[in-house]
């Protein structure tokens, strides 16, 4: 399967991503070319195959809820590239 | 012989004895690093600035031995970049529970941490925010990576050891290319809580250290169940010095022919082979066996190691941590962000992850290698009912040179083709030093063993170990 310049645009969009147009045409031949090497997968039969969503015998993890003190306030604040008060401060969403 | 040279097993005798203090060792390490760490830059802001190693349990049976961690391993307070800009300046709230391991243990962080290409994005430390690590050995060839830091400094003496993180190799390719040992634990082992994530499914922490007993000794502090890792298993940690018996009479060896393929340098397999007829020599039965997806392996890993990283990375915006570039809206401000903050490779796996997972491609790539890593595995199971452990090179080439592969991924992925197999199976597996090349590079041999099975990687590993002197060998710089 091959990758066209609109796919990878609107990929990178998905992964918030701002792509030079330079680094498009790189990615675009660099993807062409590892996905093509990827394509090996598509010669094996794996219709019976079970997925391995994980590969060790283990499920349902639950712990005791217990209440316990987790990072304070300032700690969790500490490496914000901006804030306000309590918050994490971001450009502005809503007009 | 200076301290800076000595085992962490030889330095804690002479701690114990109160014949040498963890004040004299950290001395002699910023005293090497002085003299060659301009060379060799293993550690990630590369400087030989003294400053005093983290708080430790004075009374823990470490006695304050310094120990140096990769970049992708939170240290609280001290900065962890994952060798990368867009985490730039950040300083973690807290410890990963390996570092509170270790610290309990009566263990120093060494204040500089292991460079590494960003986010472990890489089999050369050619990709890091902060420039390359040179090998000991060769400074104009690459040292292995993503652990490539912990490995130079290992190898170089610049460390006494040090922990690296393995997804798909990155402890075991650049202990091979150093000349160092190195485990990648069995998937569960070890707490991931603190590791900064890259693929979730198969990152694991592990040593890497000047001999087989250190690995042991490591691999032991920092193993066993944590609350705050629903992957780590809670199964009890044996003591892995016990298995260093020195006897593998008898033991079942399979050496998977499908290792020895075209593209392999010949002057390595040569190495390997008499590396082989070692083992014999020593008492192992050694068999051929097949993995027979062994070939899918690098594919199924490029798919999933990437679908996991680009989920991963999304926590990466400018909004809590690190880098933010200056935007008018918010979405411009993630975009602009994770474009200046993010290196090449990162985002190119995280582009290549997303459209994997992305929607009328899902099933054509991700779950097809979801069901593919289960052939993987089963080749494994199937090998595992007959032998005890598996034989086979850490990488197919030596060190190779610094620039030559920067500008091929396919080819650096190709770098991974014997080391990839193992995270995606979940097993654990351990490079050893077994030769050189007749450049005088190191040469890795992997032995590879069933889950929670390391007691016999460290059993063969020591025994071949305790029959040869490679390990003795060091890099003149």
């Amino acid at each position: 399967m091959s990758i066209d310049k609109e796919t990878i645009k609107h990929v990178a969009h998905l992964a918030r991503i701002e792509l030079q147009p330079n680094e498009l045409d790189k990615l675009s031949g660099e993807l062409h070319e590892i996905l093509g090497f990827i394509d090996k997968l598509s010669n094996l039969n794996v219709d019976q195959v079970k997925p391995a969503s994980h590969i060790l015998p283990i499920s349902n993890v639950l712990r005791d809820d217990q209440p316990h003190l987790s990072l304070s306030l300032n700690k969790a604040l500490e490496n914000a590239p901006s804030k306000k008060g309590n918050f994490f401060s971001v450009p502005k969403i809503i007009e | 012989m200076e301290l800076n040279q000595l085992t962490a097993h030889e330095l804690l005798e002479k701690l114990k004895s109160q014949e040498s203090s963890s004040q004299a060792i950290l001395k002699s390490l910023y005293t090497r690093m002085q003299k060659i760490e301009p060379q060799v830059k293993a550690y990630a802001r590369s400087q030989a600035v003294e400053s005093p190693a983290l708080n430790f349990k004075a009374t823990g049976d470490l006695r304050g031995l310094p120990i140096t961690i990769k970049d992708n391993i939170c240290t609280e307070g001290l900065p962890t970049e994952c060798c990368s800009k867009i985490l730039e300046g950040f300083r973690p709230p807290y410890d990963a529970t390996v570092i509170n391991k270790l610290k309990e243990n009566g263990g120093a962080i060494f204040p500089l941490k292991a460079n590494m290409d960003e986010f472990a994005f890489g089999s050369s430390t050619e990709n890091s925010y902060f420039g390359p690590t040179h090998n000991p050995w060769n400074l104009n060839c690459v040292p292995g990576g993503s652990s490539g830091g912990s490995a130079a400094a290992v190898a170089s003496d610049e460390a006494i050891w040090a922990l690296g993180s393995d997804t798909g190799g990155s402890i075991r390719q650049p202990a091979s290319f150093c000349g160092v040992v190195g485990l990648k634990p069995t998937y569960g082992r070890v707490s991931r809580f603190g590791l900064i994530a890259f693929a979730s499914s198969l990152d694991q922490i592990g040593p890497l250290t000047k001999d087989v007993q250190d690995a042991a000794i490591l691999t032991g502090l920092i193993s066993g169940y944590d609350p705050r890792d629903s992957t780590s298993v809670n199964l009890p940690v044996p003591d892995y010095t016990q298995s260093l018996t020195g006897d593998i009479q008898k033991l079942k060896i399979g050496i998977p022919k499908e290792y020895f393929i075209d593209g392999m340098d010949p002057e390595v397999k040569t190495i390997i082979q008499e590396a082989v007829n070692k083992l014999k020599n020593l008492g192992a039965v050694i068999n051929p066996v097949s993995l027979p997806h062994t070939e899918y392996a690098v594919p199924v890993y490029y798919i999933i190691a990437t679908a996991e990283a680009s989920s991963n990375l999304a926590r990466f915006d400018g909004v809590q941590y690190g880098f933010r570039a200056k935007a008018d809206t918010l979405i411009q401000m993630y975009k602009l962000t994770r474009a200046q903050g993010f290196g090449q490779e990162a985002k190119r796996r995280i582009i290549l992850g997303t459209f994997a997972l992305s929607h009328g491609y899902y099933d054509a790539y991700y779950l097809r290698a979801l069901k593919v890593r289960t052939l993987i595995k089963q080749d494994f199971d199937k090998v595992f009912s007959n032998f005890d452990c598996i034989v086979a090179p850490t990488s197919p080439t030596s060190a190779f040179k610094i620039g030559e592969r920067a500008q091929d991924p396919l080819k650096m992925y190709l770098s991974d083709i014997y080391t990839i197999s193992v995270n995606l199976a979940g097993i654990p597996a351990i490079s050893i030093p077994c030769g050189f090349t007749k450049a005088g590079l190191p040469v890795g041999l992997q032995i590879m063993a069933k889950a929670f099975n390391e007691e016999i990687l460290f059993r063969v590993a020591h025994t071949f170990e305790q029959n040869t002197d490679w390990h003795k060998l060091k890099p003149k710089l």
